[in-house]
């Protein structure tokens, strides 16, 4: 659905404080990785602190957690960059930098392209997921969900909905 | 179709060569040319070719070869590329797959990486040729024969088409292509002017194999 795009929120638990040596080969990354996403096809936003380049000095969710927010044109174009990329690398390396986490860490889902999405609004996404698991209100590349799926489960939500909309659907073919 | 009927298609040897030749191509392939390289006329190149399509071998696009449009253009001639499923058959029957998606699931919540790189390096190891392959096309026929599908850059660098562990890297990309990089790492270990390291491209292997470990950066 072109009147979508995908959000991608993502937190990590540093092992070591930012300017700790043991992080300086993370850090160093940062600005290119950075760079490949502002240049990447389908990139839409990211946060930014302001006057920063990055995101590293929020600290919403706990002084030692990092975050990571965008927004894409879709799921390919996240995935490439993702996966797809020198942020690979970066991924690779992870075990070095950052604390395993037992909960979800990672959070997807869909936006009206356009928003500009709050950080309280994607943590809320992940606390869904790490508490419902996934669905199309927040889910993870392993169980993707579409913009129409999420419509659609947006739909049910609100009051009086959901069985109206059903019919309307089956009544419209192709 | 099931996976052994498939497979099966392949054992017509013109199929087999249409086949080849399709899937080794990094663009699509119009009927003309596969019929030529099949050695085989265009009619009956067509026949076995859409047969292929039929079994999920292979799959279809339309494009004007011309590159032009609008009327007067013609119609868009067929064209061919190898299908992105996986066919297998395993007699008796075995599901490796399942039990490789679980082990990774399970390395991935325990955060294994570090165990399994090493793992993976030591496999690597085991499998080096002796002797060590000499230069980059030797390095080349060695990667062909684990699947990997290499091809040389402009540059010399040595870009892999296959995955061998394609559906597992999707799942656990950094896990899975650490690991990958680490078995390479370990099969390429002793041969001299040869290193691997990740340069992950849309469509491609995670993994290059890149001439002179000294001469990087």
């Amino acid at each position: 659905m072109s009147g979508s795009h995908l959000a991608q929120f993502n937190v990590a638990t540093l092992r070591f404080p930012l300017d700790d040596p043991r992080l300086a080969e993370f850090v160093a990354r940062l600005d290119p990785v950075n760079a490949a996403a502002d240049g990447a096809p389908g990139f839409v936003w990211r946060l930014t602190e302001e006057g920063r380049p990055d995101a590293t000095g929020l600290r919403p969710l706990g002084d030692d957690v990092i975050i990571n927010f965008s927004v894409w044109e879709d799921r390919e174009a996240l995935w490439d960059f993702a996966y797809r990329s020198g942020h690979l690398e970066l991924l690779r390396r992870r075990r070095e930098w950052f604390q395993r986490h037992a909960e979800a860490h990672s959070v997807l889902w869909w936006i009206p392209a356009g928003h500009v999405p709050t950080v309280e609004e994607a943590a809320e996404r992940l606390a869904l997921l790490r508490a419902e698991g996934p669905s199309p209100r927040a889910f993870t590349f392993n169980s993707a969900y579409t913009a129409e799926e999420a419509a659609e489960a947006e739909r049910s939500r609100e009051p009086g909905a959901g069985a109206a909309g059903e019919p309307e659907k089956i009544a419209q073919p192709g | 179709m099931e996976d052994i009927e498939a497979i099966a298609l392949l054992q017509d040897p013109v199929r087999r060569r249409l086949y080849e030749y399709v899937a080794a191509r990094d663009h699509e392939i119009g009927r003309n040319e596969a019929a030529e390289a099949a050695g085989v006329g265009r009619t009956l190149a067509a026949f076995h070719l859409d047969k292929l399509v039929a079994a999920g071998l292979l799959e279809t696009a339309s494009r004007r070869l011309t590159g032009r449009s609008g009327p007067g253009a013609g119609r868009p001639a067929k064209l061919y590329r190898r299908s992105g499923a996986e066919r297998g058959v395993s007699l008796p029957a075995r599901d490796y797959r399942t039990a490789a998606g679980l082990l990774a699931e399970a390395a991935e919540t325990a955060g294994l990486d570090d165990e399994l790189r090493a793992a993976a390096r030591r496999r690597g190891r085991a499998l080096r040729a002796e002797p060590p392959p000499a230069g980059m096309e030797e390095v080349a026929a060695l990667l062909a024969e684990r699947g990997y599908e290499p091809r040389p850059d402009e540059d010399g660098t040595l870009r892999m088409r296959n995955c061998p562990f394609h559906a597992l890297s999707e799942r656990f990309p950094p896990l899975v292509c650490g690991m990958n990089l680490a078995l390479l790492e370990g099969l390429l270990e002793d041969v001299p002017d040869v290193g691997v390291r990740m340069d992950p491209r849309p469509g491609h292997c995670c993994t290059v194999a890149v001439p002179s470990k000294n001469n990087q950066d």
